[in-house]
């Protein structure tokens, strides 16, 4: 026997009211960090070195720009959802919650966007803006 | 949710003596936390390449004192430790290793790695 009623058996959404969208997207995003962190560990050894024009010439190369983009997008979005959770189980005043949600969201998408931006530039050799 | 009285809630950790288990639990939260902040530190370093050498050469010497390298180390840590933790997450989220023994077995792997990466990480050998 089911103590669900017909409507939310069909809506399938449980007491989350969400349904499972966001455990699934949490997960799949952990499984893509699990290479890309392995890759990120080259890109830090590369950043250890200082080298200005090396770290730039290194970024340009196809794939080390594919993995930084994706990286990148994957953290955010990753971090996003985690961060959410955080906030949905900690903060329990309800302005402060939605303000709270609001900007996590916002600034993720603008540092996603802005570290896409830096590693496009980079890999389509625009010149650095300072000398 | 709007709490009408001041009433503890649940688990009631102050009462709790610290486990292994829980102890890891709450520190894959803290370093999820931490690695969004340090997020940030990655975009910082692709727009300072972007900036031009000046603004790289800056950040490289903010690192190297004795806070940046504090806070570098700290970062590796926390990154080594939520991917390996994380790895033991989603092998709960199969169904397995769930059995006590084998989750404090588990958690202690990723003390011990977690460590001995970021040792490797930095040049240390045990």
């Amino acid at each position: 026997m089911s103590l669900r009623s017909p409507l939310a058996r069909a809506r399938n959404h449980g007491s989350a009211r969400d349904g499972v969208h966001h455990w699934w997207h949490q997960r799949l995003s952990a499984v893509l960090l699990v290479p890309l962190v392995i890759w990120l560990v080259a890109a830090l050894r590369v950043a250890a070195g200082g080298d200005f024009i090396a770290a730039r010439e290194w970024l340009a190369l196809p794939w080390n720009t594919v993995f930084a983009l994706l990286f990148t997008l994957t953290t955010f979005y990753h971090g996003q959802l985690g961060l959410q959770v955080v906030i949905e189980d900690y903060i329990h005043t309800r302005w402060l919650e939605v303000s709270l949600q609001v900007v996590v969201k916002l600034l993720a998408l603008v540092l996603a966007l802005m570290g896409s931006l830096a590693i496009l530039r980079i890999a389509f050799g625009v010149a650095p803006l300072a000398g | 949710m709007t709490q009408p009285t001041a009433r503890p809630l649940s688990p009631h950790l102050q009462v709790y003596k610290p486990q292994i288990t829980s102890v890891l639990s709450i520190l894959h939260r803290m370093t999820g936390i931490l690695l969004a902040a340090f997020a940030v530190g990655w975009v910082a370093w692709l727009i300072a390449l972007n900036r031009g050498e000046d603004t790289l050469a800056a950040m490289q010497s903010l690192l190297s004192s004795i806070p940046g390298v504090v806070l570098a180390v700290l970062a590796t840590w926390t990154l080594f430790y939520h991917l390996l933790n994380g790895v033991r997450h989603l092998v709960w989220d199969s169904g397995r290793g769930l059995e006590l023994g084998t989750a404090r077995l588990s958690g202690w792997m990723v003390v011990i790695f977690s460590l001995l990466l970021t040792a490797l990480a930095w040049g240390v050998w045990l």
